[in-house]
């Protein structure tokens, strides 16, 4: 190869780093735009996995209840890990209620709460729930991959977990993705 | 009223720094004098815009102009005076301005002591940096105004994040920011060079004194972070491989590649590809590292949360100027005069080994750092921590701090390797002995390890001052009046390699330190790590925006008082917010450190350290810094023709 | 290298982080093993993985209630004798290998783990090829050669 040609290839090497570089840049951004990526946010390890192995007390007046009880109940149908010391579960009270309202079955747990805060924070905000359990030690929540409250899962009608959605619900995120994907799966 | 003159004034740099960036460049082609001479008025004159600008910007925040939204975001009345100041450039907004004052600064700097420059020369130079400072300027005024108002304004400020309230961390972003940004000043020359078509002796004495300079301030600015991390966050160590810690890396890395390139462009019209390829490198790893962090795309605590638009705006920014100097370099850098020629082995040869290995350093931190956005694209999630770069950075470094001590001792154009080791036999046999004795004493490979290489590279650096002293083969008389008229460039390089052996030292002092966690109750005494260490007693202390809960605590070895301290926890009112207050007593070989923590069945919990050699990590680092200056000052008495036209200051 | 906070406006993610509690940079002394073997073994163990509420310390430096979990969780499960394999298989299955602080080394990661081999490979290269560039030196003359060089230079 001629020596100049060569050394101009050479030459072209950073560029072409570069560029390489400023693709993959542009692409998460695009991404981040979209909604798509988020740095911080962790994938679950429970997507297209069964729900793990559980059984929790009740919160009086509920029951408590197991993963078998969701995988019998009706289908597909949330679980959400909440707390009445977590303010983004507030905000997503109304959220829930509205869920609630259009007959999703959501079984609730309270993540490392005390039964009388649980019980206040359920008669403040209202009780969405088809059953609240207490996971006191929160020992539950790390089979289930829980790195903060609010967390809700989607499971199918099969039992297999299709989403995990972590941060407090808003009208337009209920609209946005777990709506369509309830329909998907009804 | 202020806030908006700051706007105008924000608005005039722009458009003073759009001149900029076209008329003087257009003079050089054009060999239009007017037109040239043009470059150096508009830079003062941008640099004058963005003073009143950034002044504007302090003042709101001084008097507490809560209409201003960054002010209403980021300060609040009841904080001091030196953090309402020093809280401007401690939000996003801020920050970028902040960037574009030094930008400017540099730009006046030029304009203002580069009055000996060719004027061609100096009209590229002006001319690249105001295409850069336009750039930036632009997305200030458009994407991230920090005189945006918010209307009506909140009665107290949300105040800043306390963690940023503290003397180190307050002075830190100036002192880095001049490091990441005074790197234009050589990528500017660079470009220039690459459209001029000629790289030679005299730009490459024109070059070095300012990236020694912008090197000085970027390696204090890191240091300063690390040190910070150190004392502030209360766990002991000092440095996580962060991306944002990456990121001030990477620039160092190939800007340390850069100045020794610099030297030799300036002695042997060697190494020119090289210099001016570092040169672009450089800069552009600042802009992309220090805005890889705004745009949010990595995963780091130090990124603020930005709107993606923004990171758009800053990527197209980027393409311009990395993607537009590289290409430059591409096409114009193969017509850059043939090099000086150099066999393998010499004190060229050992640069260019020095350049390969820094580079591949710097490529092995980019990849740690950006492969979990690489991965992310492939939608798997990964994350690199410090046992990645633990087990590749240290084989590289293995070579590099061998041949620090071997390069200097070589000739230019052809050396023989063997005499030139022979020569620093006793420097290999006293680190060795020191490795050796380490782990026979501590059973400590790392720490043996890094200590070795420490002595290696303190006694190494001071090989070529022996070398040129000729030391012991002359009588000792002429070898002292040798010594005392060696340049102080040759200090400068000797001191500032051995700082790199201080700092290692310090590494691996920290490899052994002791840490425990100890619940005590007032009264009791502890003994760990060879010291006593009593809680005499527990109190709380009102501080200005804050209310601190304060340990004293006496620390004692052998029966003698060594200290008495007091580690509080700050509770912060407004941010609520409580953070620690660690105490940290040093003799310089060993730092006895203490964290409170929170109190348990009337018992309190203290974390207590004893750190070897702490301080010689930072210390290395001003030790590196002031070698730097040396040579930076060496210069200045030395130049040839540019010197005649009268005393030309220190730039920076 | 400064530690600056999102705006409080991060509430776009609206997740509350499992920091519940003073933000206290320690963990307490009763949460170590008493046997210092396998506190130190802990330790380790604990120094790989990553703290997934900071997401920038390890869980071994995080103050966070859901890292002291972790820590106590690890702690046991040395105790009852797992292995460290078996231990951080266990947190994967969890978290996923994000968690990991050293990343695996499986084919998605050959390119992290060969970069200094790499990059000192394609600088190596570059050298080798941008020194052929140089001229090479002239051969030595021959004797011939060098009696036509002395009688010319007479």
């Amino acid at each position: 190869m001629d020596a100049v040609i060569r050394r101009r290839l050479l030459m072209l090497g950073p560029l072409g780093i570069a560029a390489a570089g400023s693709g993959v840049f542009w692409a998460l951004l695009l991404r981040m735009q979209q909604g798509k990526y988020d740095p911080h946010a962790l994938q679950s390890m429970l997507v297209g996995k069964p729900l793990p192995d559980f059984t929790l007390p009740g919160q009086a007046p509920s029951a408590g209840f197991s993963n078998t009880d969701v995988n019998r109940g009706k289908l597909p149908a949330l679980v959400n890990f909440f707390a009445s010391w977590c303010i983004p579960c507030v905000e997503e009270a109304s959220a829930l209620d509205g869920l609630a309202r259009q007959g999703v079955t959501i079984w609730g747990i309270a993540y490392k709460d005390k039964a009388a805060a649980t019980a206040g924070f359920l008669t403040r905000y209202g009780d969405p729930y088809h059953q609240v359990a207490r996971d006191a030690d929160g020992r539950t929540a790390i089979n289930f991959g829980l790195y903060g409250v609010p967390e809700t899962y989607v499971v199918d009608r099969t039992g297999i977990v299709r989403l995990r959605y972590a941060g407090g619900l808003s009208s337009d995120s209920v609209n946005d993705t777990i709506l369509p994907l309830l329909r998907k799966l009804a | 009223m202020i806030p908006e003159l700051g706007h105008f004034a924000l608005a005039l740099a722009v458009a003073l720094a759009a001149a900029q960036a076209v008329l003087p460049i257009v003079g050089a082609q054009s060999r239009d004098p007017r037109l040239m001479a043009a470059g150096p008025a508009l830079a003062v004159g941008q640099l004058t815009a963005l003073l009143a600008a950034y002044g504007c910007l302090i003042w709101s925040s001084v008097v507490n102009d809560f209409s201003v939204y960054d002010v209403a975001m980021n300060s609040s009345s009841t904080e001091p005076l030196f953090y309402r100041i020093t809280g401007t450039w401690g939000n996003h907004d801020g920050s970028i301005l902040l960037w574009c004052l030094v930008l400017a600064i540099c730009g006046g700097a030029v304009a203002l002591f580069g009055r000996g420059l060719p004027s061609a020369l100096r009209a590229r130079v002006l001319g690249v940096m105001g295409i850069v400072s336009a750039g930036f300027l632009l997305f200030t005024l458009t994407a991230s105004n920090p005189f945006r108002r918010m209307w009506p304004p909140p009665i107290q400020g949300a105040a800043i994040n306390p963690l940023l309230q503290d003397p180190g961390l307050a002075i830190h972003p100036p002192i880095l920011y001049t490091g990441y940004v005074g790197f234009s000043i050589p990528f500017a020359f660079a470009v220039a060079a690459l459209l001029e078509g000629r790289v030679d002796a005299t730009w490459g004495r024109w070059v070095r004194p300012w990236t020694l300079a912008a090197w000085c301030f970027l390696t204090c600015g890191i240091a300063l972070g690390s040190w910070w991390a150190y004392y502030e966050l209360g766990w002991g160590g000092f440095w996580f491989w962060d991306p944002v810690e990456n990121a001030s890396l990477l620039p160092w890395l190939t800007g340390t590649a850069l100045l020794h390139c610099a030297i030799v462009v300036e002695k042997r019209e060697a190494l020119k590809t090289w210099t001016v390829l570092l040169a672009i490198a450089t800069f552009s790893l600042s802009l992309c590292g220090t805005f890889m962090v705004r745009s949010g795309i990595l995963n780091s605590v130090h990124s603020f949360a930005v709107d993606p638009t923004q990171g758009v705006f800053i990527l197209v920014l980027l393409a311009i100027t990395i993607g537009g100097s590289l290409a430059l370099f591409a096409f114009r850098a193969p017509v850059l005069a043939a090099s000086g020629v150099f066999a393998p082995i010499s004190r060229e040869g050992a640069l260019v080994l020095n350049n390969v290995l820094l580079c591949s350093l710097c490529a092995v931190v980019f990849t740690g750092t950006a492969y979990p956005l690489f991965a992310a694209l492939f939608h798997v999630q990964l994350s690199v921590g410090p046992p990645y770069f633990h087990l590749t950075v240290v084989p590289l470094l293995v070579p590099l701090f061998l041949a620090m001590s071997v390069g200097p001792v070589l000739a230019w154009k052809r050396a023989d390797l063997a005499p030139a080791l022979l020569r620093l036999w006793w420097a290999g046999a006293i680190a060795a002995l020191i490795g050796i004795g380490t782990e026979f004493g501590l059973h400590r490979a790392f720490a043996a390890a890094g200590f070795a290489a420490a002595a290696w590279l303190i006694l190494g650096a001071f090989a070529e001052l022996v070398e040129r002293v000729r030391l012991f083969r002359i009588p000792l008389g002429n070898s002292w009046s040798r010594l005392r008229a060696q340049p102080l460039g040759v200090w400068g390089g000797a001191i500032a390699h051995a700082g790199m052996g201080v700092t290692v030292a310090g590494i691996a002092g920290m490899s052994l330190a002791l840490s425990t966690i100890v619940a005590v109750a007032p009264g009791q005494t502890i003994a760990f790590g060879g010291y006593q260490w009593t809680l005499l007693a527990m109190h709380d202390v009102p501080g200005s925006d804050y209310t601190a809960h304060v340990a004293d605590l006496r620390i004692m070895r052998d029966g003698r008082q060594v200290a008495v301290v007091h580690p509080s926890l700050r509770t912060f009112g407004q941010q609520h917010q409580t953070v620690t207050d660690t105490s940290i007593q040093t003799n310089l070989l060993r730092d006895l450190y203490i964290a409170l923590g929170g109190e348990q069945d009337g018992k309190v919990v203290l974390r207590l350290h004893v750190n070897t050699l702490a301080a010689f990590v930072w210390l290395g680092a001003l030790v590196m810094a002031f070698g730097g200056a040396l040579s930076l000052v060496d210069r200045r008495l030395r130049v040839g023709a540019p010197a005649r036209r009268g005393a030309v200051g220190v730039p920076a | 290298m400064s530690r600056m906070a999102a705006p409080r406006l991060a509430a776009a993610f609206a997740l509350l982080l499992l920091a519940g509690g003073p933000a206290l940079a320690l963990s307490s002394p009763s949460e170590m093993l008493a046997n210092p073997v396998l506190e130190k073994r802990a330790e380790a163990i604990g120094m790989q993985l990553r703290c997934v509420v900071c997401q920038n310390e390890s869980i071994e430096q995080s103050d966070a209630t859901l890292a002291a979990q972790f820590r106590a969780i690890i702690r046991r499960r040395v105790m009852e004798g797992w292995s460290d394999k078996r231990i951080m298989d266990w947190m994967v299955q969890r978290y996923g290998t994000f968690i990991l602080l050293r990343p695996p080394f499986d084919p998605m990661t050959w390119v992290l783990w060969g970069a200094p081999a790499i990059a000192l490979a394609v600088g190596g290269v570059a050298v080798a090829l941008a020194r052929r560039r140089h001229p090479e030196r002239p051969e030595p003359l021959s004797p011939a050669e060098q009696q036509r060089l002395a009688d010319l230079l007479k």
